[in-house]
């Protein structure tokens, strides 16, 4: 038996490495160097040599290590199931921490800066799971509705002067009318057809907004993005005419790490209340339908529900809560541009709402601070750190296929023996 | 109560129904039998409005509802127990319950309810389950169970039988029966199991390639020569138990 497996597994070993070195050629093996006369071509052909040994001894080793360990990799416990309460407790766990992290003696400046970064895409995952998690809906072009919103408030905020507390709102129904306006053609579809449609109105969005030159001032942007206030106080050094700075108000020294926290606290608020719209709509009618629309859409029908109404209600909700989020980015950015709307945003937000497991609100923050924190944190590992960002996304879908915190098993799961 | 006339049907240039005339009278259990492919379904489906018929009438209490969109024909107490079930499976039992109350009065919903779980105890029983994990029959009971949820007036079952082990298959068929025993439920049932079907209905009709062939009581069917050799004794789609 061990003899029948050694030559799979020497196979399995000698088509990585053979791979590998295909691979590794052009990337490793051949480089271009800046001498002072012109660029020239050297070659390393000992690294390919080397790649090429270390992918295949691995595919060698993991060949072998597959048959010798049956369970493979330890599953991990569910602690969701075993302990139901545990979630309601780690949720508001969080959302303690989440309100004192600010004041606590490890939070520095660009500590708060990265939460707030997180936070944003916490609120986008929230938002995106109402669409993709409870509706089913697969939307690859939700990045449409963060820059609707980031544009509104611009707009709003420098050629009509509203403040960014007018604007947010504004913003949100924006993004929400185009949510509609995205729905209605894509009705009828669904799965792989959705997506594509999706995807091409994302584009179409951040296409617009790049040669609308008049309107948008194209791929310049949009700069000096006013700050929000905190009911009219500022967060600047010296108050303009007639407006009282934060600092003065509350007799603290002026610092700008003021005006970070509160855009942290912002975003943390804005975050929260999508998470309770969301807990709270599930319960009602409209949610529930969301839900059915997901699991059948024909018995929706024939037990009258109109797909038309829950769908656009579904595209129009995850739009509007995009909007928000959008117009805060605007205004912490201060200066916006096409640039920052780009498809792989829309792909990071569904990674994580995928990632954290359909459906599930702790899951978004866990994928959420998974694939825009760590990749902040570890920003000193410099180029390796997209290579330690892949190796966890392919742990996670080994260890976890249906999310990290998934509430719901898989329908079909691989047979153990065939794996 | 509820009238087909001369309908036609059929999916983009695939016609599959051929006008068809049938109906369904109060306090009734009318089945439909046919074998696969005979448009069964399709007739069910059409009468729901999805597809749309092409020609035809469909009429329910005198009023012409063949134009209307599905999800309004159920709010005038047509309700539809699909082929297949279509269950909510990642909903709970009462999740799926509630979904079928959308089109009731929001009024009855607590007395509906409990009328539902006293004719299916198994659901009681698994209420907060997700429906995906329900058994076959189980998830059958479900289906029956959420369209009555709007109280309808008129059932509508598409092979509730399908993939169902003979005893469940019995056991469904009896709580049918008691539906139209106990409620006065009109019930229109679309079955491939024909011995049980013409058993519990009242009348029946025979569905070949889209035309209605024969109809009867259905203890007329039963002992119909052809429809013994065809469906009952042998035949592929009989059950002779």
């Amino acid at each position: 038996m061990a003899g029948v497996n050694m030559t799979a597994a020497l196979r399995d070993g000698v088509i990585g490495a053979v791979v590998a070195a295909a691979l590794a050629l052009p990337m490793l093996g051949f480089r271009l160097v800046d001498s002072s006369q012109a660029l020239t071509l050297s070659t390393r052909f000992d690294w390919v040599a080397w790649a090429a040994l270390a992918v295949g001894l691995g595919r060698f080793a993991l060949a072998l290590l597959r048959d010798t360990l049956p369970g493979r990799l330890p599953a991990l416990p569910d602690w969701g199931a075993r302990f139901p309460k545990m979630r309601l407790y780690v949720g508001w766990g969080m959302a303690g921490f989440a309100f004192v992290l600010p004041f606590l003696p490890i939070a520095d400046r660009a500590l708060v800066d990265k939460a707030t970064m997180v936070l944003i895409y916490v609120m986008l995952g929230w938002g995106l799971n109402i669409v993709v998690g409870l509706a089913g809906l697969l939307d690859l072009g939700f990045v449409a509705f963060y820059a609707v919103g980031a544009y509104s408030y611009a707009l709003l905020a420098t050629k009509l002067d509203l403040s960014f507390w007018v604007s947010l709102p504004l913003a949100g129904v924006f993004a929400a009318g185009f949510g509609i306006m995205l729905g209605f053609p894509v009705l009828r579809l669904r799965g792989d057809y959705l997506a594509i449609v999706t995807l091409g109105f994302g584009e179409i969005i951040r296409v617009i907004l790049q040669n609308w030159q008049d309107f948008t001032n194209g791929p310049a942007g949009i700069g000096a993005i006013p700050r929000p206030s905190l009911f009219g106080l500022v967060f600047t050094a010296n108050a303009p005419e007639g407006k009282t700075t934060f600092a003065d108000y509350f007799g603290l020294d002026f610092s700008g790490n003021h005006r970070v926290i509160f855009l942290y606290f912002i975003i943390l608020v804005l975050a929260l209340l999508t998470n309770l719209f969301t807990l709270r709509i599930r319960r009602l009618p409209i949610g529930r339908a969301w839900e059915a629309l997901r699991e059948d859409e024909i018995a929706c029908r024939s037990l009258g529900l109109n797909p038309t109404t829950i769908k656009l209600s579904a595209f129009a909700t995850g739009a509007m809560f995009a909007g928000f989020a959008g117009s805060f980015f605007a205004t912490r950015q201060g200066f916006i541009s096409p640039e920052s709307f780009t498809f792989i945003e829309s792909a990071v937000i569904l990674a994580i709402v995928v990632l954290g497991g359909m459906g599930s609100q702790i899951g978004v923050v866990l994928a959420a601070l998974l694939l825009v924190g760590l990749p902040e944190w570890f920003r000193e590992l410099q180029q390796y750190r997209m290579l330690a960002f892949g190796g966890a996304m392919v742990l996670i879908m080994l260890w976890k296929p249906s999310g990290l915190l998934a509430h719901r098993s898989p329908t079909i799961r691989l047979n153990q023996e065939a794996g | 109560m509820l009238a087909v006339e001369n309908l036609h049907s059929g999916y983009g240039r695939i016609q599959a129904l051929h006008g068809i005339d049938l109906e369904v009278k109060q306090g009734e259990i009318v089945t439909l039998i046919g074998a696969n492919g005979a448009g069964k379904t399709t007739l069910l489906m059409t009468i729901c409005g999805a597809p749309r018929a092409s020609k035809g009438r469909v009429l329910l209490d005198g009023q012409d509802i063949t134009q209307m969109p599905m999800h309004k024909i159920a709010h005038l107490g047509l309700a539809h127990s699909p082929e297949g079930r279509r269950i909510f499976a990642r909903m709970s039992v009462l999740e799926n319950l509630q979904m079928g109350g959308v089109a009731g009065d929001p009024a009855h919903y607590a007395e509906d309810l409990a009328k539902v779980l006293a004719l299916f105890p198994r659901l009681q029983e698994r209420l907060n389950q997700r429906g995906g994990t329900l058994s076959g029959g189980e998830q059958q009971m479900l289906a029956i169970g959420r369209a009555l949820m709007s109280r309808p007036r008129v059932l509508l079952l598409d092979e509730p039988s399908l993939g169902l082990a003979p005893l469940v298959v019995r056991h469904i068929f009896d709580l049918i029966r008691q539906i139209n025993r106990d409620q006065g439920m009109t019930v229109f049932l679309v079955e491939q199991n024909a011995h049980h079907a013409l058993k519990l209905a009242h009348r029946g009709y025979v569905l070949v390639n889209g035309r209605v062939t024969l109809a009867g009581t259905g203890a007329e069917l039963l002992a119909n020569p052809e429809i013994r050799a065809h469906y009952l004794e042998g035949g592929a789609h009989g059950e002779t138990a």
